[in-house]
């Protein structure tokens, strides 16, 4: 039994993970077949650092996410406190209608977005070009704020409030407490939030798609278009310098995790 | 005794149309050791978090030296509280717990240093600056959070059930620590507890509350001497609890016999409670008894054997030292000091009885339960 089930977790790692060796493997080969390794390069990479359009693809998008997500990281930790705040009634309703955008077909949201700004641009600002590099950070924030609150809500669930209780009582405002204490507590559930954001806005093609205009493409919306054209291998090399990027960021967030976790099972070994 | 520091004036409060406090009326003098003593739900940590602001009474005014404070947020009060789980920041070591307070108040550098390390003095603490405080005992978070509090000088601590979560060796310690803290610092602590040993041992002024209402304000002697109905002799120690009628001044009857008290003050054949503490009962031959008695059941407590004797039906508690075997024929004897007359309240006929110590008697303490409602 217990060897069946590490095979199986074997077999799943591969058929999870082998996608993604393939296209390291691809990404360092000589040869312009996918089907075969000629031999070990870096050309690729030397290559893609040479393509300016494709690096100013790629500074968009990571402008973009890093702008998005650290908007929607503000903006989703002070909405979580606001929702923390209600009666539990309306706390639970709210939540309720955060998370649907979250499960709304991505298709839906971007139609529905670029409908709203081009009627907006057009109608009410007069504008030729309504969809511009504002429109799509606009679209970003909104989809990367559920999973922001999503993120920073249970942490807020799990603070005792006696320690905004204990902040006020040696003198600090409400808002000084959250400053020096709240934040600190929630700081994990913050940061985990801003990792998924960012994450979410890097390879989001769909909704991009829909509100983006021509001053500004990301990344995924120019290499969608490629489908028509066959990829070069350079394009290989950046996925797979995204691919270890991603990696780092979800290494870092498990480190962080595990490192509160442990707090945490230090902390209630203290108090038996 | 010194001046009145805080007056609570017909307090009451509701959470969703439920009454938790019933006009409370109360004074706190400077430098006294209060104790809200009481069940849980009896509303004394809500009278105690009125005082420490973190809640507004629905109605009634909380005074302080003299002046209103019910507008007034729990930052600004010069009160500081030691919370029931101590509420210490995870994320600051101890010295950073501890000045806190003073840093929020941007005092300067060396005071911090210099009155910090004053307080872990106190609390014994010395030496553990750079602890994490998830890492200490609960005993020595329990002195963090009492130093994080006493640190920025407050005219008033208040304390919410602070011994709660230590196991009882860890407990007498603190009490006595405590106490030994407060006339220290000389300042007035308000202690919240359903304790009554720690409460009767470390008070000056004992506030017994039941359902949002004071029941009784005294010394802990007088509490536990004098208590003026049934439920704060039942709460404070052990009690039978007898029905009785007061003949006149010093004179009692109950169980038909007429007994020599110390009350007086009461209306001629006014009914009364009796209440005679457990301890206070002498064990006679038979035959010299006032009443006789058979024993029904007997405890070993260690200080004293907890025996229930029975006369006429109606079971006491008796705590001796002398053991008496179940179903031996026991006399007892009754000074007038041992005698404590109450006058009647909403709480006679349900405390005091010790029927329920035996199985075949449970019918009757259900039918005095039912009696009362």
């Amino acid at each position: 039994m217990k060897r069946t089930n590490r095979i199986f977790t074997i077999l799943i790692f591969i058929f999870l993970y082998i996608p993604m060796a393939v296209l390291i493997v691809a990404s360092f080969n000589t040869g312009k077949d996918l089907t075969e390794f000629d031999s070990f390069t870096f050309r690729q990479y030397t290559r893609l650092f040479q393509d300016r359009t494709l690096l100013k693809l790629l500074g968009n998008s990571l402008l973009l996410s890093v702008l998005a997500s650290g908007i929607a990281t503000v903006f989703g930790t002070i909405a979580s406190v606001g929702i923390y705040g209600l009666k539990p009634r309306m706390r639970r309703a709210v939540m309720n209608l955060t998370n649907i955008p979250m499960t709304n077909p991505e298709i839906v949201t971007g139609v529905s977005l670029s409908l709203l700004f081009v009627f907006v641009g057009t109608r009410l600002l007069g504008q030729r070009n309504s969809l511009t590099f504002w429109t799509l950070l606009i679209a970003h924030i909104t989809f990367n704020l559920p999973y922001v609150i999503l993120n920073v809500m249970p942490k807020l669930n799990q603070l005792d409030p006696a320690l905004t209780d204990a902040a006020m009582d040696l003198g600090c405002t409400p808002i000084q407490s959250f400053f020096k204490v709240t934040l600190h507590e929630i700081m994990p559930g913050i940061i985990s939030g801003a990792i998924m954001a960012f994450t979410m806005s890097l390879d989001d093609f769909v909704i991009s798609y829909f509100v983006s205009g021509m001053d500004f493409i990301t990344l995924p919306v120019e290499i969608y278009t490629y489908v028509k054209k066959p990829i070069q291998p350079k394009v290989y090399a950046m996925f797979t310098l995204l691919f270890l990027m991603i990696l780092a960021l979800m290494i870092a967030m498990n480190i962080l995790q595990a490192r509160s976790e442990k707090k945490k099972a230090a902390s209630h070994a203290a108090q038996v | 005794m010194s001046k009145e520091l805080i007056r609570l004036q017909d307090l009451t409060m509701e959470f969703d149309g439920e009454r938790i406090l019933d006009g409370i009326n109360l004074y706190i003098n400077d430098h006294e050791f209060l104790t809200l003593l009481g069940p849980s739900g009896c509303g004394k940590t809500t009278t105690l978090r009125i005082i420490g602001g973190f809640l507004s009474p629905t109605s009634g005014k909380v005074l302080f030296d003299g002046k209103c404070i019910n507008e007034e947020p729990a930052y600004k009060r010069q009160i500081n509280t030691v919370f029931q789980r101590y509420a210490l920041f995870p994320h600051l070591d101890v010295f950073d717990n501890v000045a806190f307070g003073l840093r929020v108040a941007k005092l300067p550098k060396a005071e911090i240093q210099e009155r910090v390390q004053h307080m872990l003095g106190v609390v014994g603490l010395k030496g553990y600056e750079t602890r994490r405080t998830d890492a200490l005992s609960g005993g020595q978070q329990q002195r963090v959070a009492i130093a994080r509090a006493l640190v920025n000088r407050p005219k008033v601590l208040l304390l919410d059930e602070p011994l709660g979560a230590l196991d009882l060796r860890l407990r007498k310690d603190m009490q006595n620590e405590l106490k030994r803290i407060q006339q220290a610092m000389g300042i007035t602590f308000i202690y919240v507890t359903h304790d009554q040993e720690e409460a009767l041992g470390m008070s000056d002024t004992v506030v017994v509350m039941d359902k949002g209402r004071i029941q009784q304000i005294g010394r802990p002697e007088d509490i536990y001497n004098e208590p003026k109905n049934a439920f704060v002799a039942d709460f404070i120690g052990e009690s039978n609890i007898l029905d009785g009628v007061m003949l006149e001044d010093y004179k009692v009857r109950f169980f038909g016999r007429v007994f020599a008290c110390v009350d007086k003050g009461f209306a001629p054949n006014e009914p009364v409670d009796v209440v005679i503490r457990p301890e206070d009962i002498d064990i006679v031959p038979p035959s010299e008894g006032h009443l006789v008695g058979s024993v029904t059941s007997v405890t070993f407590k260690g200080l004293n054997y907890d025996i229930i004797v029975e006369f006429r039906g109606f079971k006491w508690l008796i705590q001796t030292t002398d053991y008496h075997g179940v179903g031996e024929n026991i006399g007892i004897r009754l000074n007038p000091e041992d005698i404590h007359i109450m006058h009647k309240s909403e709480y006679s006929g349900m405390f005091g009885d010790y029927s329920s110590y035996s199985a075949e008697y449970d019918e009757l303490t259900e039918d005095a339960g039912n009696e009362e409602e």
